[in-house]
């Protein structure tokens, strides 16, 4: 067991040691003692407890030690707020063989299985965060408390793999086909989303659910009930419905085909079948067969790009690449947003949540500001409603904002953002305006999408002040802002704008101003080549269906009735002018905004989608068809030559940070890695610009 | 405004030695979960209907800060609508807790209120923070030794020459024996609630027992000890309440409310009173203070029938009783030995003394009246008489 090696190449691993100590059963009501081993790799909770090679045979020698002992059962528990976060996942990265998979694998298992083999009854007592590995070792126990606090997960189809260490076969004859979907697919693909220890409960997860102040001694103590008789746990028989089995499978196919638009993704195939064959298995026959799926997902490039995906984005939440000294930053005691539509004041509304300082609204018109009052000071009322926040916070954050048809309300602001029509002459005005007003001091940002921040700061008397700083909607769901920086904007601006987005629990992105960033940027270009195909006559569902295998949040014609044909219309027409003829200026969409028609798509009551005909019936009949497999090839290759330029052009530093765009501005899947991972993979990077973006073995099998 | 006060019950942590069982577990836990096992087994007693948690502490910094009696309430899950403070007397805080709330109680302000006291002389030394006005030696307020309980101690054996050592001795295995016979017979236990202790070395525990104790322990054995207070003396580790880290609760209430919730009633309070002595002999407090509350309560010495006297010291209880003319080996004192054996938490101890009595009183009803006191740094004593509930004999005599 020990003779396991950490790949070569991967981090020391932080070893999670399993002590034991013997618990006097006397004062709960048993005779004889429990054997409780704790989980504790000696660091405070900011370091969870996982398990690699090392931690797994540590675990082994514990309960080895347990089984030698004279006590009369068995428990596990974790440190402080943290009971483990599965798999130490530094090392998977590294794997070069399938029988290296397979051994770790194997390991999980020859050490967790046997809580559920021993002769002496076993517990789990869930003190804290229990994810992945750290669930499912509590699973092979045969009694589980859990500590009101703690959240339980099994995230590993979320990150390409499956609960390979037996959650994903011992699940579903524990709690039933249904929850075991819930919790291993949906709660997964609904964002990762964790179970509190009601749902846990609710689910059978937990047998019984403590408060966290004495959480163990009322563990202890149900241990000792359960050991006398005087509490019986019963487990329903789950195996016998069929007809349950199969329909939550098909719960569970429906979500992911939704989740993923159609496409096939491995781990969440892997999971269902392993879900599906647990009715009938044997355990032991389940876990070898979870044994072999790990492995093969482990040593798969979507994996390796998920895995590549997951810690960017840890990565980059806490380290703004190019970021200024974070000193440089000034106090930002007041906000100003010039305009009260719907942007501005989701603007507003997010700056004064997070800064908790007094935020002023502009319009034109009276009507308008009141209309973008009404809107914040709803929103937060939503917010009381739905408890997630205090009728007091409300309360004083909504003294805080108030609106004005008069921009010298802006004269003691220290950051004002402008949220006005996209045309560059008005934003101009608007700032020359704006510096009459406020202090030398005031750090002024744009949140336009596509014109040039360059052009707007030449008009103005401190062009070093203004920046871009733009948002994706909806602002308080999307985590990315871009910060766009012109040749003038100085370190204090920059900094400011960074500080601001760190409050406001933003991801940022520092890009030279360019026009339309990095997300709009892509998007346009990839976009275009999908408008482009149907105007050359490729039939919509074609088009549409061509980027169907990366598994994207929505088709590109969705994508295109989210954003609108006017706004995607006028950025391409931007971005034509601006970055060139790659970007076409499409006929079909000229017609949509002309005839006012909004999407290619219509959603009745229960939202079942059709075909718009008004859609239809703009069409021009081209007469060069494509078929999907060529439109998918050409629109990765814009993104790629597109990608490629960007690079070139030094709008953004390094690949990762154009990965980052698009995980979070777009929301696309971790499997692609962003997108550039996916395009080295597929061999276009190569095709297109002779080279890969990401050197083997960084964001793929080495 | 003139009502009965009532102890319904009492608990406490497991004592352990600082530095040891409790070194990585922080006070306010130990005390959390002592006031929640009281909770537990008194359900009639609903959280939303106590008045008051009254928590003592004698180092009110870090995890034993904050307002210990506010803050322990809020994490022990009571509702925030209960108050709570912390308080102060040293040793005798928990025993000052215990009076405080029953004078509340009296005067009919408070129905049901908390007391209890914590300490953790692991994370707080004795004499942590301290800061004496250099006008204590300036103008010879008091003598060098008075700010060392040990040397109190030693001044005690000096001013009674005929407690000698060897009697100090003999007392202290005594009280080891009674609290390995009261361990034994599962006394002790009963009104212990299980801490679960952290060890990033070890992995968690559980503090089922007290920690303290020696059994064992004998007259020679004491006697090859050091004493570190000064050359030839007599105060000795064996002799002497170790350093320790414990926590204890007790629920008192008007006996009417006692009544109307049908909770059971373990000690009735009859009188109670604090008096001072020189700081230098501290350990001679209870002395004054208990001729104060049997006077209060119209009683002498002779109608106790149970004493519970804290064992910061065996001189001190020596000294009590060489007053009073009560035998060292009297069986009426400390039945299941005291704190040289289990321990003395400073601020926490008060209660422990009550818990005794409260059993004391059980297994015996031909007993009408206890005692419980202590002395108390910079020269005090405590004390509170108590009735017993359950005496079933013809009163000699009925308190004031």
């Amino acid at each position: 067991m020990s003779d396991l090696k950490l790949p070569q190449g991967a981090p020391e691993e932080v070893v999670t040691a399993a002590h034991v100590r013997e618990i006097d059963l006397a004062p709960f009501g048993h005779t004889g003692t429990l054997s409780l081993i704790t989980l504790d790799n000696g660091f405070d909770h900011n370091r969870p407890n996982t398990f690699g090679p090392n931690s797994l045979a540590a675990l082994n020698e514990a309960i080895t030690v347990a089984e030698a002992s004279p006590s009369v059962a068995i428990a596990i528990t974790g440190k402080p707020f943290i009971f483990a976060a599965g798999a130490d996942l530094s090392g998977i990265s590294f794997l070069s063989d399938t029988k290296q998979a397979l051994a770790i694998g194997k390991l999980g298992h020859d050490v967790f299985r046997r809580f559920g083999e021993s002769k002496k009854p076993t517990f789990a007592f869930v003190n804290g965060l229990a994810l992945g590995g750290g669930l499912e070792v509590a699973l092979h126990c045969k009694y589980r408390s859990v500590a009101s606090t703690a959240f339980t997960g099994l995230p590993e189809v979320f990150l390409g793999l499956v609960p390979g260490w037996g959650g994903a076969t011992i699940l579903p004859k524990l709690i039933g086909p249904a929850n075991a979907v819930q919790v291993i697919i949906l709660n997964a693909l609904n964002n990762n989303t964790m179970m509190k220890a009601k749902d846990a409960l609710a689910l059978g997860v937990a047998d019984v659910v403590f408060e966290p102040s004495d959480f163990l001694e009322n563990s202890i103590k149900f241990a000792a009930s359960v050991l006398n008789g005087s509490k019986k746990i019963e487990r329903a028989d789950h195996t016998k419905d069929e007809a349950a089995w199969s329909q939550a499978i098909a719960v569970g196919q429906g979500a992911v085909a939704k989740k993923y638009g159609g496409a096939e993704i491995p781990q969440a195939i892997k999971a269902l079948n392993l879900i599906a064959a647990a009715r009938t298995n044997t355990l032991g026959a389940g876990f070898d067969a979870e044994d072999i799926d790990l492995a093969s997902l482990a040593m798969s490039n979507p994996l390796r790009a998920s895995l590549y995906a997951f810690n960017l984005i840890q990565k980059k939440r806490k380290k703004v690449e190019g970021a200024p000294k974070a000193a440089l930053a000034r106090k930002v005691a007041k906000v100003g947003v010039v305009g009260a539509g719907l942007m501005a004041s989701q603007l507003a509304l997010i700056m004064l949540r997070n800064l908790k300082v007094p935020v002023v609204i502009t319009d034109l018109d009276q009507e308008r500001v009141d209309k973008g009052l009404a809107y914040i000071r709803g929103e937060l009322a939503k917010l009381v409603e739905k408890k997630r926040m205090s009728a007091e916070s409300a309360a004083r954050l909504g003294s805080l904002v108030s609106g004005s048809t008069d921009k010298a309300i802006f004269a003691d602001a220290s950051f004002v953002i402008e949220a006005i029509f996209e045309e560059l002459e008005l934003k101009k005005s608007l700032f020359v305006e704006l510096e009459k007003i406020v202090s030398i001091e005031c750090v002024l940002a744009t949140n336009t999408s596509s014109l040039s921040v360059t052009k707007m700061s030449e008009v103005m008397t401190n062009p070093e002040r203004l920046i871009g700083f733009h948002f994706f909607n909806p602002v308080a769901v999307m985590p990315l802002l871009e910060i766009a920086r012109t040749p003038a904007t100085d370190d204090i601006t920059t900094a400011t704008a960074v500080s601001i987005g760190k409050t406001l629990k933003k991801t940022m992105v520092i890009v030279k101003d360019s026009p339309a960033f990095v997300v709009n940027r892509l998007l346009t270009r990839f976009m275009g080549e999908i408008t482009d195909a149907i105007d050359e006559g490729t039939p919509p569902d074609i088009a549409d269906a061509a980027m169907r295998p990366l598994g994207l949040p929505m088709t590109s014609l969705e994508l295109l009735g989210l954003v609108g044909p006017g706004v995607a219309h006028h950025v391409a027409k931007t971005l034509n002018k601006n970055l060139g003829e790659r970007y076409r200026i499409s006929p079909t969409m000229q017609a949509f905004v002309d005839n006012g028609v909004k999407s290619f798509y219509l959603k009745n009551e229960s939202g079942v989608q059709s075909i718009n005909p008004a859609a239809l019936a703009l069409l021009k009949t081209g007469t060069s068809p494509s078929t999907a497999e060529q439109v998918r090839i050409r629109a990765l290759s814009a993104l790629a030559s597109e990608a490629r330029m960007m690079l070139d052009e030094g709008v953004v530093s390094t690949a990762s940070e154009i990965d980052i765009c698009m995980l979070l501005g777009c929301g696309w899947p971790l499997h692609l890695g962003g997108i550039l991972p996916y395009l080295d993979r597929t061999g276009i990077s190569e095709e297109v610009c002779s080279q890969r973006f990401h050197q083997p073995g960084v964001a793929s099998l080495a | 405004m003139n009502e009965r006060v009532v102890l319904v019950d009492a608990v406490r942590s497991p004592f352990g030695k600082a530095g040891s069982l409790y070194s990585q577990t922080r006070a306010d836990d130990i005390m959390v979960r002592t006031l929640r096992g009281l909770l537990e087994r008194n359900p009639k007693v609903l959280p939303e209907a106590i008045d008051e948690v009254a928590i003592a502490a004698a180092t009110q910094t870090g995890d034993q800060g904050m307002n210990i009696g506010r803050s322990v309430s809020l994490l022990a899950g009571i509702p925030d609508s209960v108050p709570g403070y912390s308080i102060d007397r040293w040793c005798a805080g928990a025993l000052t807790a215990v009076t405080t709330v029953s004078g509340a109680i009296a005067m009919g302000q408070y129905d049901i209120a908390i007391a209890g006291g914590v300490e953790h002389m692991g994370n707080h030394p004795m004499g942590e923070g301290m800061d004496p006005n250099p006008r204590y030696l300036a103008e010879k307020l008091v003598d060098t030794d008075a700010l060392q309980m040990g040397m109190t101690a030693e001044r005690l054996h000096d001013k009674f020459p005929h407690l000698t050592k060897a009697r100090a001795d003999a007392y202290a295995v005594a009280s080891q024996n009674k609290t390995a016979a009261a361990y034994t017979a599962g006394k002790i236990q009963r009104d212990l609630i299980p801490v679960a202790v952290r060890s990033v070395e070890l992995g968690w525990g559980m503090a089922t027992v007290d920690e303290p104790p020696r059994p064992g322990t004998t007259v020679e054995g004491l006697a090859a000890l050091k004493t570190p207070f000064r050359p030839m003396g007599n105060v000795t580790a064996g002799n002497a309440a170790g350093l320790n880290d414990g926590a204890t609760a007790a629920i008192l209430a008007s006996e009417s409310k006692a009544n109307e919730l049908g909770l059971g009633i373990k000690a009735k309070l009859v009188s109670f009173a604090f008096a001072g002595v020189a700081p230098e002999i501290m350990g001679y407090g209870p002395v004054p203070s208990t001729i104060k509350a049997l006077a209060k309560a119209g009683l002498t010495i002779s109608d106790i029938g149970l004493f519970e006297i804290n064992e910061a010291f065996a001189i001190q209880v020596l000294s009590f009783l060489d007053h009073f003319g009560i035998a060292d080996d009297d069986a009426r004192v400390n039945q299941y030995g005291g704190a040289i054996a289990v321990g003395h938490p400073l601020a926490s101890s008060g209660v422990r003394l009550m818990i005794n009595l409260a059993r004391g009183f059980e297994e015996h009803p031909e007993v009408q009246y206890g005692l419980t006191t202590m002395c108390i740094g910079l020269g005090m004593g405590g004390s509170i008489i108590w009735e017993n509930p359950h005496f079933n004999g013809s009163s000699a005599k009925v308190a004031k």
